[in-house]
């Protein structure tokens, strides 16, 4: 299996405080990669710097390499705005955007950037709630706000916003914490369908579901990369004491 | 008396105390609008609206140029200072953490503190004397700068309340910068920008000092920004110092008609913010 996304040397700081710490990490294509760590340990950042995101926030910077594809998305040459459509991003609480019906949701990504041609975008639409699993309850009132929406729908909403701007990699930061068990379940087969198509990168506080869903996974402790490794291995025979004691439920 | 009671009392006693300070609140309000209506209802007429003001000895005629005189002007002074307004908001927003946006700030509230008839001064000098002439333009203008720092001020409030989880999301996307702040950001805020710029039109519409000496008035029916205009503040103060009965009528039933013409602009401006916003319906659920 090759490679999408190779990071090497990764470093970042939010104004002077570092919280990652020469992080290297390859993303493998067509599964999914969990990363796991106590709170503030550096997953949310670190995922947000393969797509080019950790740059939106005032004060932040980065260092080291991220390669999509081999290509450098940090060289001087690349748009951030590019990158962003080649790498989808899920957030923790879902965001529909308030103003928008349901169809302007998903259709958002493309709308946006001024894609006018109508009957395509009804298309990508129903192809992208089909992918989220959500277009048998909604496909009757695609016309009413985003907002609407249960909490796990909204999600899946997000999710098939994401998808329809036709992304090669899903980041999604902790997309299941603000949902209950059920609405975690939809969204957890999700994963195992999209896997399918799309290199994904999950981050998570539930170690339970970092062993469900992903195929490899990394340990996060104060910003850096303690052990990556198959899942199977991980959970149980870690080869570090910290990812031990985390996985024990020691502290974190 | 026990501490439940106790506590029983004094809640009485702040609520009593809060609407006895919502009726203050509120009193003058409906008194002057009460006393507006009781004083001009008799004189609203067809003509009010339709018909030219009468020489001075004849009874009769109406507010037509001073009604349309002031709808032209608010609606010029809009085109400068709702731009102006709702960009500088904008980039304070977005862009103002910076010295340069603490300076802008503090000029914009100097500016909203600023007397109104320093500003109609400002646009005398800067308008009316190069073309030696007033013109429905140079009050416009005065009062859209009276416009500017209140829009500038509501539109900065607003956008600031966007929560950053939108912006992420539309920058996720792979939308840049201006498209999520014009499309998602600016769209998301627009029913408090929306309230922000009928407060302001609706103190542009009641000022009378900035256009004595740039709009300056006029007898006669014109809608060229070129020439001196009439419009219903000035009009009213006219007829209001006048000595005749009959233009005290009238400017008591202008003064009706300048609350009408805020009022419903207040109203559609909520009708459109509902109308536009999904929000509402989100909420209902």
């Amino acid at each position: 299996m090759k490679n999408r996304v190779e990071v090497h040397d990764l470093s970042a700081w939010f104004d002077e405080q570092q919280v990652l710490f020469d992080i290297n990490v390859a993303i493998e294509d067509k599964c999914v990669t969990a990363i796991i760590g106590p709170s503030g340990c550096g997953k949310s950042t670190f995922i947000r710097c393969v797509n080019r995101m950790h740059e939106t926030v005032p004060g932040a910077r980065m260092s080291g390499r991220v390669l999509l594809d081999q290509d450098d998305i940090y060289a001087p040459v690349v748009d951030p705005v590019a990158i962003r459509k080649r790498i989808g991003m899920v957030f923790q609480r879902p965001n529909p955007f308030p103003t928008m019906s349901i169809f302007d949701n998903v259709a958002a990504g493309l709308k946006l950037n001024g894609f006018r041609r109508n009957a395509e975008l009804q298309e990508i639409v129903q192809r992208s709630l089909e992918q989220a699993a959500l277009w048998d309850q909604v496909k009757d009132r695609l016309g009413e706000a985003g907002a609407s929406l249960s909490g796990g729908q909204q999600q899946r909403l997000c999710i098939a916003r994401a998808l329809a701007v036709e992304p090669e990699i899903l980041l999604m930061d902790e997309p299941c914490s603000a949902l209950d068990p059920a609405a975690t379940q939809r969204v957890e087969d999700l994963l195992v369908e999209l896997q399918n198509d799309y290199a994904i990168v999950i981050v998570t506080h539930n170690m339970q579901q970092a062993a469900r869903v992903s195929k490899y996974t990394g340990f996060f402790l104060n910003g850096s990369l303690i052990e990556f490794d198959d899942t199977s291995r991980i959970f149980t025979i870690p080869r570090d004491k910290r990812t031990e004691d985390y996985i024990t439920g020691r502290f974190g | 008396m026990n501490t439940y009671d106790r506590r029983q009392l004094v809640s009485r006693v702040m609520l009593g105390l809060c609407v006895v300070c919502v009726v203050v609140v509120i009193a003058p309000l409906l008194l002057i609008i009460g006393y507006l209506i009781y004083q001009g209802i008799s004189s609203i007429n067809p003509a009010l609206f339709t018909q030219m003001p009468k020489p001075v000895g004849e009874t009769g005629g109406g507010m037509a140029n001073a009604i349309a005189g002031s709808l032209l002007l608010l609606g010029l002074a809009s085109c400068f200072g709702v731009v102006v307004g709702v960009m500088t908001g904008i980039y304070l927003a977005e862009f103002g953490d910076n010295r340069f946006g603490f300076f802008v700030r503090f000029f914009s509230e100097t500016l909203n503190s600023t007397p109104s008839i320093v500003i109609g001064i400002f646009a005398y000098t800067i308008i009316v004397v190069p073309t030696r002439h007033f013109s429905a333009l140079a009050g416009a203008f005065a009062l859209g700068v009276i416009m500017v720092p209140i829009i500038a001020r509501t539109t900065e409030d607003m956008i600031r309340l966007v929560p950053t989880s939108l912006r992420e999301a539309s920058l996720a996307l792979g939308v840049n910068k201006w498209r999520t702040i014009f499309r998602v950001v600016l769209r998301t805020a627009s029913p408090g920008i929306l309230t922000g710029i009928m407060l302001a039109l609706a103190r542009a519409a009641g000022e009378t000092a900035p256009l004595l000496f740039t709009a300056f008035g006029s007898r006669f029916w014109t809608l060229s920004v070129n020439e001196p205009i009439s419009s219903l503040p000035v009009q009213i103060y006219t007829y209001a110092i006048s000595p005749y009965e009959d233009w005290h009528r009238q400017a008591w039933a202008g003064a009706l008609v300048l609350i009408g013409i805020v009022v419903l602009m207040g109203l559609a401006a909520r009708f459109l913010a509902a109308k536009s916003s999904l929000v509402r319906g989100a909420r209902r659920r």
